[in-house]
């Protein structure tokens, strides 16, 4: 398989989602916790952008802010904007906000069966979906072509969700996703829930129809594996902050952020016979009760002082980025990324 | 560094799952209206011979004083009795009844519900088709006719209630042994060799007391309804105040004097609902769907 | 046998060392032979309408200080093969032999023995201790239960040792609180503290990683490699993760609808993979690295794993199979030698090894039916 990625993705093209120092709260009863703290993102059109982390690193609930889908009514995005081309949805009420959900933006979660209403057939919930947002075509027409875009047949319309396989029913909500054309797929743990060699069958379709329509996904995972496939560009998160970020294959080669660092160090491959090494001792930090300064201090063998003390400033190391005390001395000899993101390059010390 | 992180994760003050139970019981205003209810029940029951103002079974000359009478707060009864005496020593027979008639449903329905959910099988069939037939026994009609038969001792009573409440706690048991026994914890048990009993009452046990108080509490309210009715018809113990005797004595003078009637009927319908918000309550705060975090 | 010759059997072995015994060289610890498990599908009252054969004839040994992966997705029975392993589901046909006495006939002090010597790591950590019951309770019921221990006192000392061993300092942070109150890497070491309660020998991990954040997972199976390293423990290590099996096992097994389809020694099977199912499923695994995956070739297969309710006639894999043929669906494969105690249950590889067969095989699987 060979997947199209741009050179630079992130600064050749113009952002369909842009995510500028989202906050998100939730109130509970040990105090408000912060599970996603200055997240800043950027999806181009028709890039594949990867947002890793282990579990309690505010992937999944950066996604739920930015559709303010939020699992439970205590959470609130509090601070930043969340730019979906060009409109800030932090100031949409939830009226609009609907109707860009599904519409302007898809969505593949990881249980399908959770989102598919099993009493309808797979025909009449994308029908629903198309309907709801005013599809100007004929109805009926649409279904047959997006199943068949996802690799089924177009007679699985009449069929409900029990009826068919875990991999199936990932198809359908991946039809009911890009029903309307949207510019943007947000995919949280698409496959998480499959077997391996249907997995596969799904990361490709996704990878095919990213390409072919050049829509932007935004892909959650905790599968390094699945980075690597997909995704043009990774971010990788940490106690609900994005600690590094940058071009896949720059972050898989120079890792700069220590946690980064001893994840890939980790990782095991089906390629190789690795030896398993822990190279990120300890575990996840409570959000209720972060460490001061660097989040990831605890856990760091090159932990320094000012780590303790101040949150890290964020750099621009290669093409991408990282918070981490060790490259502040390195800033401006880092590479400069070309245009794009430019303006958000050197923020972080000052603002946190 | 990560010992330490372990250690002082480790240390960080968790709630005793009975306070976190508390917590959420106490945030129900149903169910600590209830829980004050069954208090004040007991506490009336047990200080019985302190807080009564009269003999119970003393009969006067005042008879069908109305409520408010001086020395006679609730009124007197066709013999001159003192009602508001009468309900408070009606509350032991009430209560005595209610729990051990639930405590005998109890020992029987966990025995047979744990036994039938745990091996499954033929052993589940044979014993749920017995646990159909007692369910489909009107209790009341039974009751009628045992009492009838045998005589009406409170003993008696409480076994005969007993005997007929069980069904629904076996359903309920052998529910959760059902879930509880495709469980990994409950496989580990096995794995180390645990016997069946041990796995059963030990091990599984524990983890659903919470249904079965709810369920439990519901068949006291049920329990003591049950024995009033009886008591009513005049089926009740003859040598103890109860309720439902007095609700029996009643039903002669129901024009004449309606404070024999209401005061222990009122009794009666707190007393059952009590024991129903508390069920409620407990259900409700031991509910994993509203847990939070 | 009694526990006692066990323990002096052990003490032998450990002094070997940590590599695991060659095939051969003593007897397995475990021996399944051709071990079938149906279970009626659809019943109503006038009997079965079918069943679903989670396990189709499932024959594989396992030996002293080794780890043999089972591997294959959901549904293809490795689970299954595990708990009758473990004993907690008997057989529908075939027998599945400890130290050489088949488990349906052990009784008394060997089946004692047995219990304690063969113990379980579940997937789901916090399931798989008691909830009512603090860390400490849980390990000394194990300690005492197994009769590891006798009396209680020494239990809690045992048990903090035990805590000790899976990384968890100090003991007294951890005996007294409830699952609940630690993390799944914490809950985790506890199952691999109380499967090590009774001193086991055969240890029967059902995917112990599959829920754990990868940095906890790393430390988890280091845990577990230094614990055999350690005692010389075997590990029945079933899991979908090709990644991990790999990074950790001495011999695997590839499981396809209840049956082998491919075993052998881990890096033959990873570097030669002869069955086409292997291979699909090493290829479909994502590898962690952008240019080797843009460089991979890649076979995706097509459709579902079929119901075990009415498995293909042939070899199950035939309506999967991109190199299926004709005979592929009407007969069933032979177990076919393909390497130095390496074994696929395929037609093409019996073409391409149409020469004798490599070496002898004592005791080695047999064909599955």
């Amino acid at each position: 398989m060979e997947l199209d990625r741009g050179p630079a993705p992130a600064a050749s093209t113009e952002p369909v989602l842009e995510v500028v120092d989202l906050v998100t709260e939730i109130r509970s009863v040990r105090g408000p916790i912060r599970p996603v703290n200055r997240v800043s993102l950027r999806v181009g059109r028709g890039q594949a952008v990867g947002l890793v982390g282990e579990s309690g690193s505010g992937k999944s609930m950066t996604a739920f802010s930015i559709m303010r889908l939020f699992p439970t009514p205590a959470a609130r995005v509090v601070e930043g904007r969340v730019l979906l081309q060009g409109r800030d949805l932090t100031e949409l009420p939830e009226s609009e906000l609907r109707r860009v959900r599904g519409n302007h933006v898809g969505m593949v979660f990881q249980d399908p069966s959770a989102y598919l209403n099993p009493v309808i057939t797979v025909g009449a919930q994308i029908a629903e979906q198309l309907l709801a947002h005013n599809w100007p075509g004929d109805v009926e027409q649409r279904i047959a072509e997006l199943l068949t875009q996802v690799g089924l047949r177009p007679e699985v319309a009449k069929r409900y969700p029990h009826e068919l396989s875990g991999g199936m029913r990932q198809r359908v909500s991946i039809a009911s996703a890009i029903a309307c054309d949207p510019p943007l797929v947000l995919a949280d743990e698409p496959t998480t829930a499959l077997d391996v060699t249907v997995q596969a069958q799904i990361l490709e379709l996704l990878a095919q129809l990213q390409r072919k329509q050049g829509m932007g996904l935004l892909l959650i995972t905790h599968d390094f594996g699945i980075v690597a496939e997909l995704c043009d560009y990774v971010y990788i998160m940490y106690a609900g902050e994005v600690i590094e970020e940058g071009p896949v294959d720059d972050v898989f080669e120079q890792p700069r952020h220590p946690y980064t660092q001893g994840l890939l160090q980790g990782v095991l491959s089906v390629t190789r016979r690795d030896r398993v090494r822990v190279t990120v001792p300890g575990s996840v930090p409570d959000l209720a009760n972060p460490p001061s300064g660097c989040r990831f201090h605890p856990r760091c063998p090159r932990a320094m002082p000012q780590c303790r003390t101040a949150p890290p400033p964020r750099v621009t190391a290669g093409n991408g980025r990282t918070a981490c005390w060790l490259y502040e001395s390195d800033q401006g000899i880092g590479q400069q990324r070309p245009g794009g993101s430019h303006d958000r390059t050197n923020d972080g010390s000052a603002a946190s | 560094m990560a010992r330490q992180s372990l250690a002082a994760r480790a240390a960080q003050s968790h709630p005793h799952l009975l306070q976190v139970f508390w917590y959420r019981y106490r945030r129900n205003r149903l169910g600590v209206f209830g829980l004050a209810i069954v208090v004040l029940l007991l506490l009336m029951g047990v200080l019985a011979p302190w807080l009564a103002p009269h003999d119970p079974y003393a009969t006067s000359r005042d008879r069908f004083l109305p409520p408010l009478s001086p020395g006679h707060l609730l009124g007197t009864d066709h013999l001159g009795r003192d009602v508001l005496s009468g309900i408070i020593w009606g509350s032991r027979v009430s209560l005595l009844v209610g729990f051990l008639a639930a405590a005998t449903a109890m020992v029987i329905g966990i025995a047979v519900g744990a036994i039938s959910g745990y091996y499954g099988g033929a052993v589940d069939a044979v014993l749920m088709r017995i646990t159909e037939l007692f369910q489909v026994i009107p209790r009341f009609v039974l009751a009628l006719l045992v009492v009838a038969f045998f005589g009406s001792g409170l003993g008696k009573l409480i076994l005969v209630i007993g005997v007929l409440s069980w069904p629904q706690i076996a359903r309920l048991v052998r529910g959760q042994y059902l879930s509880h026994k495709a469980l990994p914890y409950v496989d580990g048990a096995r794995v180390l060799g645990m016997g069946s009993g041990r796995i059963m009452f030990s091990e599984i046990l524990p983890n659903v007391t919470a249904p079965i108080i709810v369920t439990a509490s519901l068949d006291i309210a049920q329990a003591i309804l049950l024995e009033a009715s009886l008591g009513f018809f005049g089926l009740g113990d003859p040598n103890v105040p109860s309720w439902g005797g007095m609700l029996n004595n009643a039903q002669d003078y129901l024009r004449l004097a309606w404070w024999m009637s209401v005061f222990p009927g009122a009794a009666i319908a707190l007393a059952v609902l009590g024991f129903n918000l508390v069920g409620d309550a407990v259900n409700e705060a031991t509910n994993p769907r509203l847990r939070e975090g | 046998m009694t526990g006692q010759t066990m323990d002096q059997r052990l003490a032998d072995a450990n002094k070997r060392g940590s590599t695991p015994a060659v095939p051969g060289s003593e007897p397995p610890l475990i021996a399944a032979e051709n071990v079938r498990k149906y279970y009626p599908w659809g019943r109503t009252f006038f009997g079965a309408q079918g069943q679903v054969r989670a396990v189709d004839g499932v024959s594989l040994e396992l030996w002293p200080g080794e780890t043999y992966a089972l591997v294959g997705e959901s549904g293809c029975g490795k689970s299954t093969t595990g708990r009758m392993i473990l004993g907690l589901e008997a057989p529908t046909a075939g027998t599945i032999r400890y130290r050489g006495t088949p488990l349906s006939e052990l009784r008394g002090d060997a089946w004692t023995t047995f219990r304690r010597r063969v113990q379980v790591v579940f997937q789901d950590s916090y399931a798989s201790l008691n909830p009512r019951k603090t860390i400490g309770q849980s390990l000394i019921n194990a300690l005492v239960f197994s009769r590891a221990v006798t009396d209680r006192k020494q239990a809690r000392e045992r048990a903090g040792e035990l805590l000790a061993d899976v990384g968890l300092t100090p003991p007294e942070a951890f005996l007294d609180r409830y699952p609940h109150e630690l993390s799944g890497g914490q809950r985790q070491r506890i199952g691999i503290a109380r499967a090590l309660a009774t001193n086991p020998e055969l240890i029967v991990a059902d995917e112990p990683v599959s829920a754990l954040d990868i940095s906890v997972r790393a430390q988890i199976l280091e845990l577990l490699q230094r614990l055999q390293e350690e005692r010389r423990v075997t590990y029945l290590f079933i899991s979908h993760d090709l990644a991990v099996v790999r990074a950790i096992s001495h011999r695997i097994g590839v499981m396809y609808l209840g049956r082998l389809v491919e075993a052998g020694p881990a890096e033959q099977v990873f570097e030669n993979p002869s069955h086409p199912y292997t291979e699909a499923l090493i290829r479909a695994t994502p590898v962690p690295n952008p240019r080797e995956a843009r460089r991979r070739e890649r076979t995706i297969l097509e459709g579902d794993v079929p119901s075990p309710v009415n498995p293909p006639s042939g070899c199950p894999f035939h309506p999967r199979c991109p190199m299926a043929e004709p005979r592929c669906q009407s007969t069933a494969p032979p177990w076919i030698p393909v390497g130095d105690r390496h074994y696929a249950a395929c037609h093409l590889v019996a073409d391409r090894n149409a020469g004798p067969g490599v070496g002898p095989n004592p005791g080695h699987a047999k064909p599955a039916r």
